[in-house]
């Protein structure tokens, strides 16, 4: 086990330090260098000059990179370039609230995908089934920002039942204390992953529906909803709560997309607002820190399956 | 002859340049499939009305006209009605699908192409050369497409050409990894064995026999690999950094659609967001299609990735 976890940490330290080397690049991709995308493209020769001395940029790439990764070490992402505010604050203020909306939206896609999972492995090749599996490659094709636009049109507009721009609070908190300017952002960044588990859910149930010790149960006498509960669930639920590590990315993305369309004050946001200003230290920032996230949660579930199940460490 | 019909006639020549036999089980999907069968014709019908559509119904796509801007469908000479800008609904449809299908398809194979041969590569010299390799893509694809995306097309302005790059390179990822997979399970075969033994390179191997005899795959990834970049395509022009205007495509439609939504204009929504998950089901189902037919033992991997 232990070997298994320097190799795995060993390997995910170098893919860090690729995104890190990514991040770098992307900002030497610059149109006419970092100081014409701060300074505008009017300034002077020597104030471009003066910049790029006091920044650093005037070094070797490779003695910058070693800058530029010493200055992350020490948590220091740059400023922005509209918010005068660091990027590190940034990220800190908005993180916890994406954090928030995706962490309801995994809690609601749970709650629908796994019923739904179950009955399509129960009554698997009937009619709901079938009708499921449909509804699921749609849903498999449909963006995000249709599904939210029509759920915007239809609760909001038509039923006027939710607002459509989201809880506009400084604290978490006072997002929290707004539920009904939730609801949608939430709905919408969850109906986008249920497709997902319920397809895992299914696959997990009929998997373990077929094993040794549900024949057991059954010769046992136990009903089949206890067999479910007791002995199928809790085998099929495991991995499915690791599968959220492999869907960081999604999430992320989903949280880009929803939070732009409603508004709402995440990490998301602010990413977008940063694109549309070309405000590249907070571009960079926010891109750096969901690589990091994405590396460690593969990190963290390839780690929780191996103390769960010891076969996976010696296949590695 | 529509771009659907010569993707897979493409395809069929290939593959039966590779294996015979092989062209003929990815027909014989189209017979035996009904969601494929469903899925090519819907791709057909949607090909014909972008592409042939504007020829039978032209419409000023480029002039705004603000004394028709807003009409509902069923105005006269309007069946969808019109834009915020007065365009014809049905005609922007049309050319904004043309340039979600072009992007989309171009961006598709070419990422296909990359990530075939570097998987390939990597998976055949094995080695440090496979391990240096393979942690580039584990970084790439550590960084969620959307934000890379993002951030590249803040840094250039996009147009045709430059969104196909960005999007395949950013793309390429998926079909790499497969394709490692599947030249690390050839490289071993007789076959591979005897040629370098007749005195046959590196550059031989991969392009003679380990891509060839993994098409399958390479086939069916690349239906899924058209229907992610599709997809981005929508995802980027929502966010605003696509094409600038007048051009259009169904994305940049659908994010005009959202100033609209409270004063209930929903035919600037439904269309091109109907088009959208209409054209994406229609290459996925295909794809699936093609891998039963194929047996390649390829899952797909999580989009957005």
């Amino acid at each position: 086990m232990i070997r298994f976890l320097a190799q795995r940490t060993a390997q995910a330290a170098v893919v860090l330090l690729l995104v890190s080397v990514i991040v770098f690049v992307l900002l030497h991709q610059l149109p006419g260098g970092p100081a014409r995308a701060i300074l505008g493209p009017r300034a002077t020769p020597q104030a471009v000059e003066h910049f790029d001395h006091q920044q650093g940029y005037d070094l070797s790439l490779p003695l910058q990179y070693v800058h530029y990764l010493g200055r992350l070490l020490t948590g220091d992402l740059g400023e922005s370039y509209k918010l005068n505010q660091t990027v590190t604050a940034l990220l800190a203020d908005r993180l916890p609230k994406t954090l928030v909306l995706t962490g309801l939206s995994i809690a609601l896609a749970a709650v629908l995908a796994v019923p739904l999972g179950v009955l399509q492995a129960v009554r698997r090749g009937g009619i709901a089934d079938h009708l499921l599996t449909g509804v699921a490659f749609l849903a498999y094709a449909t963006p995000v920002f249709f599904l939210g636009l029509v759920l915007i049109l239809v609760f909001s507009q038509r039923l006027q039942l939710f607002p459509a721009e989201a809880p506009q609070a400084d604290t978490v908190g006072g997002i929290l204390s707004a539920p009904s300017a939730l609801v949608l952002p939430v709905v919408t960044l969850a109906l986008g992953i249920v497709a997902a588990f319920s397809r895992y859910t299914r696959s997990a149930v009929l998997d373990n529906l077929s094993e040794d010790y549900v024949r057991t149960a059954r010769a046992k006498g136990q009903s089949n909803a206890r067999i479910m509960a007791r002995h199928v669930l809790r085998n099929a639920l495991i991995p499915l709560a690791g599968l959220l590590g492999l869907y960081l990315p999604t999430l992320f993305s989903g949280a880009l997309v929803v939070e732009s369309m409603f508004n709402y004050p995440g990490m998301g946001l602010l990413f977008w607002n940063a694109a549309q200003g070309s405000d590249f230290p907070v571009l960079l920032g926010v891109t750096l820190l969901v690589g990091v996230a994405t590396v460690l949660g593969s990190l963290l579930t390839d780690i929780a399956y191996a103390a769960l199940d010891p076969r996976i460490r010696s296949v590695s | 002859m529509t771009a659907a019909g010569s993707v897979n006639a493409s395809a069929s020549v290939s593959a039966a340049a590779a294996t015979p036999g092989l062209a003929r089980r990815a027909l014989s999907v189209f017979t035996r499939d009904k969601p494929a069968l469903t899925g090519a014709v819907v791709l057909v019908a949607l090909m014909a009305f972008c592409f042939l559509g504007p020829l039978i119904r032209p419409t000023d796509q480029t002039h705004t006209d603000l004394s028709r801007a807003n009409l509902p469908p069923g105005s006269p000479g309007h069946p969808l009605g019109t834009t915020d800008l007065g365009y014809d609904m049905l005609g922007r449809l049309m050319t904004g699908g043309q340039t979600s299908l072009e992007v989309g398809l171009a961006a598709g194979l070419l990422a296909t192409l990359i990530g075939t041969v570097y998987g390939a590569v990597a998976g055949y010299f094995g080695g440090w050369l496979d391990a240096a390799m393979m942690r580039i893509t584990d970084a790439v694809l550590a960084i969620p497409a959307l934000f890379l995306l993002v951030v590249v097309a803040t840094i250039v302005t996009p147009s045709k050409a430059v969104l196909i790059l960005i999007i395949a390179s950013v793309a390429w990822l998926s079909p790499a990894r497969l394709l490692r997979g599947e030249a690390l399970a050839l490289r071993g075969r007789d076959y591979v064995h005897a040629m370098r033994l007749m005195g046959g390179g590196g550059a031989r191997a991969v392009f003679r026999h380990i891509v060839p005899n993994a098409i399958g795959t390479v086939i069916v990834n690349a239906t899924f690999q058209i229907a992610d970049a599709i997809l981005y395509v929508a995802y980027l022009s929502f966010l605003g950094l696509s094409i600038p205007p007048p051009a259009a495509d169904w994305g940049s439609m659908l994010s005009t659609g959202i100033t609209y939504t409270q004063v209930g204009y929903w035919w600037l929504i439904f269309p091109p967001g109907i088009a959208v998950v209409l054209v994406v089901a229609a290459f996925t189902f295909i794809g699936d299609g093609l891998r039963d037919a194929f047996d390649a033992r390829l899952q797909r991997l999580g989009r957005n990735g």
